[in-house]
Order: structure tokens, then sequence, then C-alpha cells
């Protein structure tokens, strides 16, 4: 027990000490300021600017940043649904895979240009290496650079500044963020024993004599942006559970700090841009006081194992079912709630084997979508809360509601609206029409409530754009496939143009100087009725579902069946 | 740590002179002291009233009959249930819907699929009866605020009969007409004893008007042509002397008593701003909740626990937010009948929402921080004499003075003993003129006592043949200047005997109130006539936050642009027409009902009482009704929680989770019934609350949000379970569920 919190405590406690040195660096990056790297991306930024025609210096509006981040999404996933749809006959193939159907490609392509990677395919059996590196790959770079940009450029029109531009952001988000620490990430995934390499499956007679062929491929490069960009769609299969994908404890740890590090530093980021670092550690502290909740919560339940099967061993023992031994309850327990926290889906054991405890957590994560929350747009929703909170709130103080000397008005209530609305409606109306027809549409491997906790969590999954399965669902369905792709377009895209607007109406807003009667959001207090409000608006709404779901299977288990 | 900036010196502008009695005044406008530069700075004193008593005994002043206003409430809920009206409030009305299926349930309970439970005809038509009573509690507290409303504006329209007018008319004859025929531009001679049919400026006659309907005072007020302040009549108002020609400025229906009415009426209220916004929100909030319950019924019944169609709808009213839906309304009316109580006219709701984001309050120096006549403070001896005999001299010049300088310098000379040594009705008083520019009294025995600007006392020492010896005299000149207060010099014969402190007086209490200001983040800023030593004295002494000194109509618009520049809102107070630009470009403009025409149409509140620091009280309002409203859907929100551990636990048999029942509910029709009674009876028990206000303490918005969040927050997470877990209790006592 001991052992597995501290394995808990010291990889959190990594997590704290990047975030203020990442959060900086962001802020570097996105205000244009110098950095050492300069003299080396600078100029392979001006040839990419001038290769693809844009004026780096001009600002956008709100909607020019939205319909050029539409397009440029457009245009994307087309070339990688091409791609995908093509690769029997395209080169880097050696297992000879041909194009999967059209609607597992059309999800795939979705999954990955919305940063969700659902799959409902297994990597090693469906797609070629060419696809894996040039479709795949690439659109985990960019959707995470997608969403990197409209978070800053939301933190950007939050603080009064200008939106930026689109290409400019996507294209500092690949070069100066994403790419450097993904060389640096593969690289010590190759040492701790990740492959990297073009040539096909590896085939070996085992100590029994008998041949198995072992699928491999350019996992490591592969793997770092998976964790780093929020994606999580694995190589293989089986994601990080896989020994090629996350071979040891120390991978392990390299990969769950990857995953956590961008979300948790975008909200110290947020602190350089406003120049209030006092409020950006009070939110982050809240997020962490909530993550850390969630995380103790499932721990506790992988560590007091199943009551069912603890009575027929006759003594208590943590559920290693649907576990990698090699990394046990703890790392199990915190990757999970990590991997829904931030969105980024990857799996190093099976969620559908987690004890209702993390079935709750993880749907809990995906449900309020802040706690980190996605590339970029989980900062982005956080900030939605806290603009809720003033607005509802804030009338106590005797004035109408203020965000930082900006006046929220109906225009910012009807943009909020949309985001608080949205969710909802993508997870709970497919969930609703998939549970009324189990035989036909859910393909439902434990029915019960637990069939329940199936359903809403690909939906929620895909409308929070997180990717991970609880799995046990037969998912490589038509329903599915379009049903899920239709979430997923609408959990990505509808909150990010309204983003988008909210910061660009923001951005003009006539500053309201600040007196001793404007109501202040860096108190803890404040940060604590905004606990209030998450909680209430975001968890209430989806109470219901989670008490038919994880908490009605927590006291089914519980009353011994 | 406050700031005292100095702002620009302006020349001054000479006023016009009417009041030749006031014999001290026009020494002080003599002695290079500009007293008051234009007419942005009234002189008070002179204004033709000054109301009287606290301001809480001049509140209600049109007598408001509240009699029978519940009754009336009472059918107009009723009226309210149209759904072309209830479908203005989009939460309320969903609950309306709800009411009508749940009926429907309650007469045919088969007709959506067969009904679980027994006796289900009971049970949906419990909830059909407690969902008919939220809508109607909601149209209640509506008409309960309209109603009063109307109280206000009833008392009001009484001083509005329809009368009888004298119009001009071109030709010069006079026509009988109505006074609703009347137009703008239209001339209407009035005679003592009638009732002036409609708002106007006088363009003729000189007469006395009593203005008591409207105002509660009962002194006349005498109108002229050419004045700024004098030139108005409201109509409603009567005249009691002498005959005045009018030229009429708006049309019937559109004075401002009638805006008012039509305000309070709550016909003529569009929401404002913040309330439009609020209205999404709590919209959106609805439509999040029903697709919830919508979809709820499909996963229930996957893990075999269907949920009725009235438990489904019983839920989806318990989690919207009805309580601030059903009284936003009321709220928003009552703010604007607790304006109209304090006799101020607002003509519109944005507005007086508008007043609790004021960043800065403008005020005039005079009549609003300070009395508006400067009072004898000290006497100084000059050249050896003592301060009996200067009190002794200073009684005797200023026994015949009925200015209230004068009776303030008879009151300290009083106070240090001085007594009146002669026959008065045997001397004789001189009287103030421009060309001497001083006053006094000619004693019985012919010693001439004289008080006035020091240079024209010097002369008139000398021009009796006394010494040049006036060092003494200087030195308390500008003792007094440097303290900001006026110097009068007085003589006696030939004889210098000293000076007189005449200070502008501060009104008591207001340096507590600028405090308050403070602490709410108000800044105030001091326009005066008056030259910066006497300004910056002033503002030191009532606490104001900045002031501008020897100030113009033009320097008011400027400082009002300044501070908007900055993106604060700006309120302030004026009556005269040149403050009409001013009282448009602030964002809260209250004009004076003593002001000009001019001035009432530029702004967008008129204060009946024509008292300046009014606007303190109008800008606690605003934040009051703002308070209001976000504590009740604090609240409203709030609740959601206990109506959810209520009701999710108990309508789901099969799921097991009866243990999240943490109440302890008596059965699953109970709790659902409970959690629906506390939901109805919630909007009534809030009633009083969202007429009243919640009380507005001047705090900062961290102590106010502490405050508040922990009453209405907390309490509001709170409440719900204790209210809910008594009416089970009854519930399960009488055997209903």
């Amino acid at each position: 027990m001991l052992l597995g919190l501290l394995q808990i405590a010291l990889t959190l406690l990594i997590v704290v000490a990047i975030t203020p040195l990442l959060g900086r660096y962001l802020a570097v990056v996105y205000l244009g300021n110098k950095t050492w790297l300069d003299p080396a991306i600078n100029p392979v930024e001006k040839f990419i600017y001038r290769l693809v025609a844009v004026r780096s210096q001009e600002q956008m509006t709100g909607w020019q940043y939205t319909r050029n981040l539409l397009y440029s999404n457009l245009a994307m996933g087309v070339l990688v649904f091409l791609l995908l749809m093509l690769q029997g006959l395209l080169p880097l193939n050696p297992t000879g895979l041909n194009a999967p159907t059209w609607d597992t490609a059309l999800h795939t392509t979705i999954s990955f240009v919305t940063n969700t990677d659902q799959q409902h395919y297994s990597g090693e059996t469906t797609i070629s290496y060419l696809s894996q590196i040039a479709a795949l790959g690439f659109l985990m770079f960019t959707s995470a650079a997608t969403g990197l940009a409209v978070g800053i450029a939301f933190i950007r029109g939050l603080t009064g500044r200008p939106l930026g531009n689109f290409y400019v952001d996507i294209t500092r988000s690949i070069t100066r963020v994403l790419l450097p620490i993904s060389i640096v990430g593969a690289v010590l995934l190759i040492i701790l024993g990740v492959p990297q390499t073009l040539t096909g499956p590896a085939t070996v007679t085992t100590l029994e004599g008998a041949t198995q062929t072992i699928a491999r491929g350019p996992v490591a490069s592969f793997e770092i942006i998976k964790q780093l960009g929020e994606n999580g769609g694995g190589f293989f299969g089986i994601n990080s559970a896989h020994p090629l994908e996350n071979p040891n404890a120390a991978s392990n740890l390299l990969e769950t700090v990857a995953m956590l590090c961008i979300p948790t530093a975008l909200i110290y980021t947020y602190g350089v841009f406003a120049n209030n670092i006092k409020q950006a550690w009070l939110l982050f502290g809240m997020v962490f006081a909530i993550f850390t909740i969630l995380v103790v919560v499932s721990a506790v339940g992988e560590y007091g194992g199943n009551p069912l099967i603890n009575s027929l061993l006759g003594e208590q023992q943590p559920n290693l079912e649907g576990k990698e031994v090699r990394f046990g309850w703890a790392q199990t327990a915190l990757w999970a709630v990590s991997t829904t926290a931030t969105m980024c889906g990857a799996v190093n054991g099976m969620h559908d084997s987690l004890m209702p405890n993390g079935g709750f957590s993880t749907l809990f994560n995906m449900f309020l979508q802040i706690i980190w929350g996605g590339q970029g747009t989980g900062t982005a929703y956080l900030f939605i809360y806290l603009i809720l909170t003033v607005f509802l709130t804030g009338l106590m103080v005797g004035r109408t509601p203020e965000f930082f000397g900006r006046k929220i008005e109906k225009r910012e209530i009807v943009l909020a609206s949309v985001i608080l609305l949205i969710h909802p409606i993508a997870i709970l109306i497919p969930s609703a029409i998939a549970l009324a027809f189990p035989d036909t549409l859910a393909g439902i491997s434990n029915p019960g409530f637990h069939g329940i906790s199936q359903v809403v969590y690909e939906y929620a999954s895909a409308a929070a754009n997180n990717g991970s399965g609880f799995e046990g669902l037969g998912d490589a369905t038509l329903w599915w496939n379009l049903s899920a792709s239709g979430v997923m377009l609408a959990g990505r895209y509808i909150p990010i143009v309204a983003l988008l607007l909210l910061a660009d109406s923001m951005a003009q807003k006539q500053l309201v100087p600040e007196t001793a009667g404007t109501l202040r959001t860096d108190t803890g207090l404040f940060t604590g009725i905004t606990a209030g409000v998450i909680l209430i608006l975001g968890a209430l709404t989806f109470f219901p579902v989670l008490a038919l779901g994880p908490v009605a299977e927590a006291f089914q288990i519980a009353k011994g069946g | 740590m406050r700031r005292v900036k100095v702002r620009k010196t302006v020349g001054w502008v000479e006023r016009s002179e009417t009041q030749r009695r006031f014999s001290t005044q026009r020494y002080i406008q003599n002695l290079g002291f500009p007293r008051m530069m234009n007419s942005t700075n009234p002189d008070r004193s002179k204004s033709p009233r000054r109301p009287g008593g606290t301001r809480e005994s001049r509140r209600h002043t049109p007598k408001v009959n509240r009699k029978g206003i519940y009754q009336r409430a009472i059918a107009d809920a009723f009226v309210k249930l149209n759904p072309r009206i209830a479908i203005k409030n989009p939460v309320m009305f969903l609950v309306w819907v709800g009411t009508v299926i749940t009926l429907l349930v309650t007469i045919f309970p088969d007709l959506f699929g067969a009904a679980p439970g027994r006796n289900p005809r009971l049970f949906n038509g419990l909830i059909a009866a407690i969902l008919f009573f939220t809508v109607w509690f909601a149209n209640f507290a509506e008409a309960v605020a309209e109603g009063r409303g109307k109280a206000q504006a009833d008392a009001l329209r009484a001083t509005k009969s329809d009368t009888t007018a004298k119009k001009v008319l071109p030709d010069g004859g006079i026509q009988e007409v109505s006074s609703t025929a009347l137009r703008q531009g239209d001339r209407v001679k009035v005679v003592a004893g009638d009732i002036i049919p409609a708002d106007g400026e006088v363009i003729g006659g000189v007469a006395s008007v009593d203005e008591s309907a409207i105002t509660g005072e009962s002194a006349p007020v005498l109108k002229q042509p050419g004045t700024d302040i004098a030139s108005s009549v409201t109509g409603g108002t009567r005249i009691i002397s002498d005959e005045l020609l009018i030229r009429v400025t708006s049309d019937p229906g559109k004075g401002f008593i009638d805006r008012m009415i039509a305000l309070v009426e709550g016909a003529e209220r569009r929401k404002t701003p913040n309330e439009i916004a609020l209205t999404v929100l709590l919209a959106v909030l609805t439509q999040v909740f029903l697709i919830v319950v919508a979809t709820l019924p499909l996963i229930a019944n996957y893990v075999g626990s269907p949920v009725s169609i009235a438990v489904a709808i019983a839920l989806l009213v318990a989690l919207i937010p009805t309580t601030i839906g059903g009284l936003l309304s009321a709220i928003g009316i009552a703010g604007m009948d607790r304006v109209a109580q304090f006799n101020v006219v607002a003509t519109s709701g944005r507005a007086v929402e508008a007043c609790g984001d004021i960043n800065t309050l403008v005020l005039d120096k005079t009549g609003t921080i300070t009395l508006g006549n400067r009072l004898a403070d000290e006497f100084i001896p000059v050249n050896g004499h003592s301060l009996e005999d200067v009190a002794g001299v200073a009684l005797a010049a200023s026994v015949f003075d009925e200015t209230p300088e004068g009776k303030s310098i008879v009151r300290l000379a009083e106070q240090l003993g001085a007594s009146v040594d002669f026959e008065v009705s045997r001397a004789e008083g001189v009287e103030f003129s421009a060309r001497t520019r001083m006053s006094g009294t000619n004693l019985p025995d012919g010693i001439e006592v004289r008080k006035g600007a020091v240079d024209a006392i010097k002369g008139f020492v000398r021009s009796r043949g006394g010494q040049n010896n006036t060092q003494e005299l200087d030195a308390a000149y500008e003792q007094i200047s440097h303290q900001g207060g006026t110097p009068l010099a007085l003589c006696q014969g030939s004889k210098l005997y000293g000076a007189i402190h005449l200070k502008d007086i501060v009104k008591p209490g207001i340096r507590e109130r600028f405090a308050q200001l403070r602490r709410m983040g108000v800044r105030t800023v001091m326009l005066t006539g008056d030259n910066r030593i006497t300004a910056s004295v002033i503002a030191q002494e009532a606490g104001v936050d900045d002031f501008i000194s020897e100030a113009t109509p033009e320097d008011k618009i400027t400082a009002i642009k300044r501070e908007q520049a900055q993106g604060k809102l700006v309120a302030m107070t004026g009556d005269g027409t040149n403050d009409a630009p001013a009282l448009a470009q602030a964002n809260v403009g209250v004009a004076m009902n003593t002001g000009t025409q001019a001035a009432k149409e530029a702004a967008n509140m008129v204060d009946l009482d024509s008292d300046p620091t009014k606007l303190i009280d109008i800008v606690a309002i605003g934040k009051q009704l703002l308070i209001t409203r976000g504590a009740l859907t604090t609240f409203s929100i709030a609740n959601d929680i206990a109506k959810y551990f209520a009701i999710i636990p108990v309508i789901f048999p099969t799921a097991g989770i009866e243990s999240l029942n943490v109440m302890r509910l008596a059965s699953t029709n109970s709790a659902v019934l409970s959690a629906l009674i506390y939901n109805a009876l919630i909007i009534p028990a809030l009633i009083p609350l969202a007429l009243t206000g919640v009380k507005f303490r001047p705090l900062t918005a961290n102590q106010l949000l502490q405050r508040n969040i922990l009453l209405y927050g907390l309490g509001g997470v709170v409440a719900p379970f204790v209210a809910i877990k008594l009416i089970d209790v009854l519930i399960a006592a009488v055997g209903l569920a």
C-alpha cells in the first residue's frame, strides 16, 4: 500500500515541479519572446511560413482564427482519410495490410484529427507503417498543436490581447514545444527499450518451440507524441499496456509525466499572461486537489480489490484483473485517472476491469473536462467555469459581473452556454439511443449497471476527445463508428468555435478599472466557490448516469453480487 | 491613501443677480472669492425649495394605498397562466407544460404505457397540483410586485387628474381644452387655483406654485420665466397666486411621471441587460436538465428501473432553477418600486442596474457636500479689542441681516455672551449693495457698525478718519483664507474691530457616507466654483477622493469623459440647463426636480425631492437589486444538491442505491412529493426577500461575497435538506404517500 502511494506521490511531485518551468517556457513561446532555441528554429519557421504563404505578423479576429482552424483541420482530415484508404498501394507496408473499411477509416481519421484517438481497430493488424507515421503520427502533432493554439488564443483574449495568428501558433506549437520534447522523450524511450524500426514483425521461436510473430515498428516516436499531445491512440491495440510501448516502470513514469505536463503547465502559462501567478497557483491547487482525490479514490478501490474475489481467495488482494503486473494497482490507477483527466486516452490497463471507484473517477473526469482537461482546450474550459461562477455569484457583490475588468454580458453567456450544453447533448442522447436498443446497437459485453458505464464511457470519451475505451464493447460496427464520429466532431469543434468567439469578444471589451467594489477572482474564497459551481453544474448534470452506472455497480458488488 | 488633486483654474462667470435682500452673500461674491461660478452650482439657499426633515420621513410622500394588493395579485396570478403570457418566462413555462402532462396522466394513468406503482392517479394528481402551485406562486410573486408598483403609480396618477386647460391660440384667444389634448409646444395660461395641466416651461408671468403633490413639501415655490431653476413646472401641481403662461414641453403620456407610472406598473418594463443574460443562462440550465431527464428513462429502462413520466417531470422541475426563474421579474419590478419609494423617477431599469456599477460620483459641493451656506465659525479680534467686544459689534452689525450667514453671526455672537444693548426699533439697517460691498446697522446714537469685504471696510474706516493700522487685520485675512474660509471685516465707526471667519459647513455624516462609498469602491469627485485653497479644505474635511476647483460646466463634462475613458461608470446630479450635456454624458444622471426641463430630459432619473445626496442611496438601491438577483440565483442552484439526493436514490428501485438516501425519506412517492413541495413553497417563502431586497451593507466586494455565499450558497445547500426531511415526515404522518 505504502509503496504504491509513494509511487503516486513521486509522480505527482515531478509534475508539480515541472509546472512552473514548462509553464513559463510556454508563455515565452507564445508571447514571442526570445529563447535560446531561436537561432535553430527561426530559419525553419521562416521557411515554413514562406512555403505556405503565411503572413506571420498578421493578427486574426475570432472568426478568422476559427475559419482557418476549421479549414486546415478539414484539409488534414481529407488527406489522412485518403492515405488510410490507399495504404495498400503505398510503401512502408511490410505486412501487406489493405485499406480498413470506410467507416473505420472515417472514424479513425476523425478520431485523430479531433485529438481524440478513439480506436475501433488494432494498430498492428490494421494500419501500415506509412499510415502510422504519415497519417496518424502527423495528426498527433497537428491536433495537439491545434488544441494548444486554441488554449493560447483563448488565454490571449481573456487577458485582453489580440488572439494571434492560427498558423503561427500551430507552427510554433510543433517546432518549439511538441517536437523538441518528443525528440528527447523518444530517445529516452528507445533507451528504455521501446523499438523504433521500419522493418516488419519479428518471427521468433518461443521456449516451448512454438513460432510467434512479434509486431513492432516505429513505436518510440509514435509513443511519445501520443502521450505528450494527449492523443492516446496506441501503436498497438492494447496501447501502453503493451510491453513494446511501455516496457517498464521507468517508461511508465516518463509517459505519465509526459501526458500530465502540458495541461498542468498551461494553467501557469495563463498566470504569466495575466500577470497573476497567484491565481494560476490557486486554480492549479483547486484542480490538483480534485485530481488527487480522484486518484486516491481509484487507488483505494483497486488496492481493496474485488470483495467477491477476495471472499473466494479468503484474503484481501488488490484488483489485478486487466492490469499489467509490472505496473501494479497504484500505477494503473494513477494512469487511469491521469489519462482521463488530461484527455490523453492512452491506457496501461483495462479500464473495463477497474473497480467501480475507478469507473466513477474516469467517467467523472471526462464529464467535467477541466481536471487538467485536454491539450489547450481543458484550460479554456476551466476559465469557462470561472466565467460562469463570476456570473452566478458575482452579482452578490452588487455589481454586474466582470472577469478581470471585462463585463460578462449576454454574448459571453450565450457562448459559454454552448459549451455547457454540448457535452450532455453529445453524451446522453446517443447513450440513451444505444441503450434503448441494446441488442442491435450497443454490443455490451457485461449487461447491467456495468453496461451503462460501458456505453456512457464510450460517448463521454468521444465527446471529451479523450479516446480511451472502457473496452469490452463491440465497437467496430457501423453504428459505433458513425455515432462516435459525430460525437467527436461535435465535442471538438462546437466548443472550439464558441471558445474563440468568446475570447475575441472578451479581448474587445472596454476594461473596467479595479476598485474595492470589484469581485476579485484570485482569492481562495472565489476559487473555492468555483470548485462548488463546477461540481454543481458539471457533476450534477451527470449524477443520474453515474448513479445508475458505477455507483449502482459499487453497491451491487458491496452487497455481494 | 487619499490623493487630493488640484485641477485647472478658470475664470468665473457672473451670475444674474435677482435677490437683492441677501446682503452677506453679495459681500462674499464681491470679495474676490467667486462663490457660485455658474448655475452648475446653483445657490441652494436661494433655490425655490429645500426639502426639510430627514429622508426617511419624506419617503412615500405620495400616499400609497396598499390595500387590496394581495387580493388583486391572487386573481392576476391566474390571468398570467395564459400560455401567451407564460411563455415569456421559459423556466416557468416548462413547469406549466409539465403540469398539463401530469394532469393528463392523472386522468389517463396509462397514457404513456402501463403505469407502475399503486394508485398512480393520486400520486400523479398530487404532482400536477404541486406543479400548478409552483407556476401560480411564481405568477403571484410577479403580480404582488406589479401590484405594489401599481399602488405607487396610482398615488402618482392621483396627482395627474384630467384637468381643463386654457390653451392660448395663435391669434391670442383662449380655448378650453382637456389637458390630454395638449401637445408639445402648445401654450397654456394658468391662473391662481388652476392645476397645471402638463409639464412645461414658464414663458411669462410670476406666480407661486404648490408642488406638494409631487414632493410633499408644503412651502409654495416661486416660478418665473428665464431662470434656470424656477422656470419649469410639473403637470399636476397647483398654482396658488397670480398667473403664468406656460409652454408645454411634453406630449401627454410622455411626461416623466407618466414614464415612472409605466415603469413601476411593469407594463413597459423591458428586461435589463444583466437580466437578459441571466435569463439566457437559466434557460440553458433548464435545457441541460431537460436533456438529462429526457434521456434518463431510456437509460434506466436498460437496468430494469422504468421511470414513470410523472416522476421524470417531477425530477425535471426539481432540478431546473424554478426559484430564481419564478422570482426574477419580481426582483426587477421591486427594484424599480424601491427607487420610486425614494421619490426618484427612473426612466429605465437599465439606469437603476447601472447604479450598482458606478465607479465615480461627481458631486456638486454646494447643497450636496456642504449645507450651502457659509456660517460664522470664529471671530478674530484685532487692534487690541477683546473677543467680547468683537462679538458685540458683530451682533450689532447683523441684527438686520436675514441671510443664513447673518443669522449665523448673530448665533455665534450670542453664544459668546454678546447681547443687543440698543433699541432695535430705533436703529436702522444698512442693506448690502454691490457698490459698498458691506452691510450693517446705524445705531440709535449715530454710531455706524459695518461688516463686509475687507478692503471695503478698510475704505469705510479711512473715510471715517480712522488710522491705517491694518496689519493685524491683514494677518487675520491671510489666516482665514488659508483655512479655506471667507473673511469678513468688522468695524464700528472709525475703529477696526476684527474679522469674522465664515466657513462652509460640511453636512453632518457626509464624511462617513463617503467612507462607505470608498469601501464599496466608489470614488467621489467634488466640483466647486471655489478657488483651490477653499476647495481643498472642504475636500479634506468631507473626505472626497478628488476635487475640481473653479469648475465650469465644460469641466464637468471633461471630468466625466476622463473617468469614462478609463472604463469607469460615472453618476452625477445636476439641475441647470448647462448641466444637460453632462447629465446626458454621465452613465447615471440624476436631475433635480427643481431643475430645468432640459436637465430633466437629459437625465435618466429625476429626483422629486431635489436632494442631491440621494444619489448615494440610488447607488445602494442598484447594488441591492443586483445582490438580490445573485443571492437568489445562487440559492436556487445550490438547492439542486439536496433535491438530487432526495429523488435519485429512490426512483430506481432495482439500482440498489438506497444508501444514497441520506435523508432517509419514507418512500419513493413521499421523497418525490417532499422535494416538489419544497420546490413550490420556497417561492412564496422568498417573495418578501425578493420584494424588499437583500440588505445591502457598505462592505468591500470580498466581504460581501463571503457573507452572501455563506448565507445563500451554503444556506442553499443545507436548507433544503432540512426542509425536505420535515415535509417528508409530515407527508408520512398524514399518510399521503
